[in-house]
């Protein structure tokens, strides 16, 4: 196919699939930050992501990201995948098929990172029609803007792998989401502590892994500014531990491995906008600095009345928005060959910045909020208490991740249709 | 003496917790446990296989108390415990014959007060 370079899809084949990998990565690390009751629901709520969200990727949310120019939202000349075959895009060097399948997954972990906020008491059922409805509505508007051709890139707001689409898109989303389905009904009142550390810690790295395709991915080849990316994305996050163990030190006196997880999850948001277009000194700074908001926001959110459960606002919608406004100041053409920011003379820089950090957090949190309060009103968004309290597993699934199996009766097919299922006791 | 044990339902465990320190009990002990009363089985499946599980998980308190302690301890496990919901639990008082402190070897009543008592 004229126009192809085999380097370049090889490598967008394997990054996608790192890409993809992030978000099962993503349900080991929430599922390790909740009780051990809400373990499975907790994952499912991911997996549920992948399953959705591809479908609306492939039904609308691609073209509305991604065809034509329009200011605000794309058109729907691809919509059902209509005209992405083997071509490439206007000046890609790899498969219009393969660049939906990349970007897909984009919307995928975006729509995974929200449930986030809402874990341990909201349905399963109405996240899936959350999930379909902010894919589209949320995800491929905010992709436009910044990927597609939308007013952002247009004027210039440089973001390499989605500080405005998916970080601040899924943070300020998730605060918003934390709002309208409000808290569990034990925040507050009871201690709630993550159930199994290594969770956490094992999927903190396995998105780690996943990362390095998704910014070194997002120069979609396998040129200068992708290898920076990738590089980046192993400093940054690297600078914003080292500062994250110095903060827990001061506060604690002890380095905590929680703690550690999340702050490799905000490094690797810290860079996800800038990937690209900073050199690896200022990727290291930014790393170190960025880390201290985000420590600051999860240590004061947990006194406030606001259950973001597992503090989607603070190690995404903060990281990114310090991503996005780090590039206005520190971008350095000599490295990206597209723009400087404000340290290297280029003021308007810092302006487009700032303008991606005021707009995409306020449409994700007013979009988000609508969205809610509309579904809310069509169905309920919440467990009942007496479900909450006995975990979404066994409520919303028939299942437990912890099974022993003692006392656990076989039922043979036949003597199935016999027995009430009573799953949720009536009372 | 007397052995207060309550069986309560786990996501209840902390409001027993709380009541018992209301109530100025401060010695005992809880395990978990899996048991089964009158309340409903789930029926789980997992891929082809579908179970009835017949057990529930509870969390069993075990606090031994002077005789004058029995009721407000039991008063304050109920409380705790209650949700009015099938599946709350039980409580069972058994006299106690004996009872030693190790650290001090201070017997029966001796060895049920809180130190400082």
């Amino acid at each position: 196919m004229s126009g192809v370079d085999t380097g370049d899809t090889a490598w967008m084949l394997i990054a996608t699939a790192l890409v993809l990998l992030m978000t099962p990565a993503l349900g080991l690390f929430y599922a390790g930050l909740v009780r051990s009751k809400n373990t499975l629901n907790t994952f499912m709520m991911c997996v549920a992501a992948i399953a959705v969200a591809t479908v609306t990727w492939a039904a609308v949310g691609y073209s509305l990201a991604f065809d034509g120019d329009g200011a605000l939202i794309g058109g729907l000349g691809n919509a059902f995948m209509s005209g992405v075959d083997f071509a490439p895009r206007e000046e890609g060097t790899i498969p219009e098929l393969l660049f939906f399948a990349f970007q897909g997954t984009f919307c995928i972990i975006t729509v995974a990172l929200i449930s986030g906020a809402v874990v341990e008491r909201m349905r399963f059922g109405a996240f899936l029609v959350f999930s379909a409805l902010w894919s589209v509505l949320v995800y491929a508007v905010l992709a436009h803007w910044a990927f597609g051709g939308g007013w952002l890139i247009a004027g210039g707001t440089l973001d390499f792998a989605g500080g405005v689409p998916v970080e601040m898109a899924s943070g300020f989303s998730a605060l918003a989401a934390a709002l309208v389905v409000g808290a569990r009904k034990d925040y507050g009142r009871q201690a709630l502590l993550p159930h199994n550390a290594m969770y956490v810690l094992l999927g903190a790295g396995l998105l780690w892994f996943g990362w390095f395709g998704f910014n070194g991915g997002s120069g979609f080849n396998t040129g200068t500014s992708s290898v920076l990316a990738f590089t980046n994305t192993l400093l940054c996050p690297a600078t914003t531990l080292l500062v994250w163990f110095a903060l827990d030190v001061i506060r604690g006196r002890k380095v905590t491995a929680i703690g550690a997880a999340t702050a490799i999850i905000v490094g690797c948001v810290l860079i996800t906008p800038a990937g690209g277009f900073i050199s690896p000194g200022w990727a290291m700074l930014l790393g170190a600095l960025g880390a201290i908001p985000s420590w600051g926001i999860i240590a004061y959110r947990t006194r406030t009345r606001v259950d973001e459960t597992l503090d989607v606002l603070a190690a995404h919608g903060t990281a990114g928005f310090f991503g996005i406004l780090f590039i206005g100041f520190f971008a350095q053409e000599s490295w990206n060959g597209l723009s400087d920011g404000l340290f290297y003379g280029n003021a308007a820089q810092l302006w487009d910045q700032v303008l991606a950090a005021l707009a995409a957090p306020a449409y994700a949190f007013v979009a988000t909020f609508v969205l809610l309060k509309v579904i809310g009103a069509v169905m309920p968004l919440r467990t009942t208490e007496r479900e909450e309290a006995g975990g979404l597993d066994v409520n919303q699934h028939g299942e437990e991740a912890y099974v022993t199996g003692e006392g656990a009766i076989l039922l043979l097919p036949d003597d199935h249709e016999k027995v009430a299922v009573p799953v949720v006791d009536p009372g | 003496m007397k052995l207060v044990i309550g069986i309560v339902r786990p996501e209840q465990a902390n409001q027993v917790l709380e009541a018992l320190h209301r109530a100025e009990v401060r010695g005992f002990s809880m395990s978990r446990v899996q048991g089964h009363g009158g309340e409903m089985d789930r029926v789980e499946t997992y891929r082809g296989t579908t179970v009835q599980m017949g057990l529930s998980e509870k969390v069993r308190f075990e606090v031994a108390v002077s005789d004058g302690f029995a009721q407000k301890t039991v008063d304050a496990i109920c409380e705790g415990g209650r949700t009015g919901e099938v599946g709350d639990g039980k409580i069972f008082v058994v006299p106690l014959d004996h009872a030693v402190r190790i650290r001090t070897g201070d017997a029966d009543e001796g060895a049920v007060t809180p130190v400082g008592k």
